[in-house]
């Protein structure tokens, strides 16, 4: 019986790397060496990494995709390579904040959180939203020509972080992957009104809650197992930035993020905008869709001790984000000269409302500076903050930011209260310089 | 049985010979077509990677670090890369800290609602093992920033 180990593709490849591409996944170059001359070999190729493979077309002949051997950098099509990878199957990957700097976050720097796998052979000439549920007055169907030419489009800049930011910070530590501060982006995002489409079908009185559903594949790749089917009260769906989006940043949305169509729901946990959107149910009750049971995008309604055990019926869904901020400029470790003033500038955003005060501190939070803050371009869009910082003397320093939402909630110091699966970490971000 | 001769005229002797070799050569080519996508297909296909696979790549171990997948080479590891790694990739694990008892409770979820199986004598090998190596560390509120790599900023 042959050995079912890893030896016989390092093998092939040192033999005869052209002839082990061409063996192993019927993969031909042309004379350059590089790119794929039949398509099928590149599905193939990517089938078994799980993932499309970036910049195809340059891959050189005779090369193991790295991730078959290794944890060595892995590329995602359409990402800047300055991404974090968490985990490249499912694909999650962060932005660090000094990429975050833009004010329109654009595509290649958007974060990318999956719960299962990437859809593929996305047709979206027969791509169908369907809309139904016991509180529809009917069952509807679009196309996506249907949904741009009957609707009337918007444009909105909102405000997109995943519920678990910041989770690598909790103690005891919370499960899942462990976001750092950059799964959370602002670009520009067009569709029609969540409200204008299900106003066309009719809503019933009993209305409670609406929930999608996508095309993402179970990791188990049991076709029939819905990855996640999350959702919002009626509420949040009737508002005017509520969209269901087919462009961002007036380009096509990125795969990664969900493309052909998706929802937005600004200032809520991402979870919420529910990804390559094929179903929407109108429900006369909480949407009961997987990962809205359990721990799943719920907080312990009230506060808890770290590592508490908590019954399910004492968590509450996550609705609004919490008030936040980030560094974007300069990066972390910066070392300037005695003397010299630092630019220190960023952005923050409070989930369903705005950021009212903006503040930074260069002595452990002791004392706190009042920064220069912007208007946010429509609701639900993050606001620019900028500052000039003056160091008294010579040595090590931490910039602190902290933001403070229209309600005067601010920004904590330490990270806040825990939750078993590691939530709404909105700790001021911090950065280290060194004045010389 | 009685024994039977046949006289073949040379041409008949010819014609049978190329079939025979026809029919070899084409049975050999079958063959070895099939082995090899058979030997493909015992790496790579999801669906064969369950727990009944003894071995899916090889146990390269470096610096105490098992190369394929990123996880420490200690007690258990192997059973870990046979049941954990067909659905996700060990950077789900790896970034992961629990106890024995949060480790438990993250299998129980996966089994609970996304299709893992009942993983029998087989789990308290996996629990121990992650237990033991990602387990949580010893750490305040907040921790000192960590890994700053300093340049020299120019305005
Ligand atoms: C049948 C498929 C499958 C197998 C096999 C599997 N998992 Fe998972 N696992 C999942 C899914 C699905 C998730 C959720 C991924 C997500 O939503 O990001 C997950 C999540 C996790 C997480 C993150 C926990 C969380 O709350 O998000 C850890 C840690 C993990 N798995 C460890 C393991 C270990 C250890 C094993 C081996 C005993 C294993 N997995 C085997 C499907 C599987």
């Amino acid at each position: 019986m042959i050995k079912k180990d890893r030896k016989g593709i390092h093998e092939l490849y040192s033999i005869d790397p052209i002839e082990a591409d061409k063996l192993l996944w019927g993969r031909e170059t042309d004379s350059s060496r590089r790119g794929f001359l039949k398509k099928t070999a590149l599905a193939t190729m990517g089938t078994f990494l799980g993932a499309e493979i970036a910049f195809a077309n340059t891959m050189p002949a005779g090369l193991i995709p790295a991730s078959l051997i290794s944890d060595e950098p892995f590329l995602i099509p359409g990402k800047h390579a300055g991404l974090v990878i968490l985990n490249d199957k499912p694909i999650n990957a962060e932005t660090p904040p000094h990429l975050l700097n833009d004010i329109i976050t654009p595509a290649d720097k958007l974060f990318v959180r999956n719960n299962g796998l990437v859809p593929e052979n996305i047709d979206v000439n027969n791509w169908i939203l369907t809309i139904e549920g016991e509180s529809a007055k009917e069952k509807k169907t679009f196309t996506l020509e249907e949904l741009k030419s009957n609707f009337k489009h918007y444009t909105y800049q909102l405000t997109l972080e995943c519920g678990g930011n910041g989770r690598n910070e909790f103690n005891p530590p919370a499960k899942g992957n462990q976001w750092s501060l950059g799964a959370v982006g602002c670009p520009e995002w067009t569709g029609a009104r969540l409200k204008d489409v299900l106003q066309s079908i009719g809503v019933k009185d009993d209305a409670v809650y609406i929930g999608y559903y996508g095309k993402d594949i179970h990791l188990s790749q049991n076709p029939d197992k819905v990855v996640i089917s999350r959702g919002v009260p009626v509420k949040k769906a009737m508002e005017d930035e509520s969209l269901i989006a087919w462009s961002m940043n007036n380009e096509e949305i990125p795969v990664m993020n969900g493309y052909p169509l998706r929802l937005i729901f600004g200032g809520w946990p991402g979870s919420t905008s529910g990804k390559w959107l094929h179903k929407i149910v109108i429900r006369n009750k909480i949407h009961d869709g997987p990962k809205m049971e359990g721990a799943s995008y719920r907080v312990p309604c009230n506060f808890v001790s770290p590592g508490s055990e908590i019954d399910n019926e004492d968590m509450c869904i996550i609705e609004s984000m919490p008030v936040k901020s980030l560094i974007t400029y300069p990066k972390s470790g910066a070392v300037i000269n005695d003397g010299t003033f630092l630019k220190v500038n960023g952005h923050a955003w409070a989930g369903d409302y705005k950021v009212s005060e903006m503040q930074i501190s260069i002595d452990f939070g002791s004392t706190w500076q009042k920064c220069e803050l912007k208007s946010p371009k429509n609701r639900h869009a993050w606001q620019q903050w900028n500052a000039n910082v003056n160091f008294p003397k010579k040595g090590y320093y931490e910039v602190w930011a902290r933001a403070t939402d229209s309600n005067r909630k601010s920004q904590p110091m330490v990270v806040p209260g825990w939750n078993p699966k590691g939530y709404l970490n909105n700790a001021c971000h911090r950065i280290a310089v060194k004045v010389v | 049985m009685g024994e039977r001769k046949y006289n073949l005229t040379d041409e008949e002797k010819s014609k049978v010979k190329s079939l025979v070799s026809f029919t070899s050569y084409f049975l050999f080519s079958c063959l070895a077509i099939i082995s090899i996508v058979t030997y493909i297909m015992l790496w790579y296909v999801p669906e064969i990677n369950t727990a009944t696979n003894d071995q899916i790549v090889e146990d390269k171990v470096e610096n105490g670090i098992d190369l394929s997948t990123g996880l420490i080479a200690d007690e258990g590891y192997k059973m870990v890369k046979q049941q954990c790694i067909s659905c996700h990739s060990s950077k789900l694990i790896i970034q992961n800290r629990a106890t024995k008892e949060g480790w438990t409770n993250i299998i129980q979820w996966m089994q609970e609602t996304q299709n893992l199986w009942d993983l029998g004598k087989n789990e308290e090998i996996i629990v121990n093992y992650l237990a033991k190596n990602y387990a949580p560390d010893e750490q305040g509120r907040r921790k000192p920033l960590e890994n700053i790599d300093w340049y020299v900023l120019k305005q």
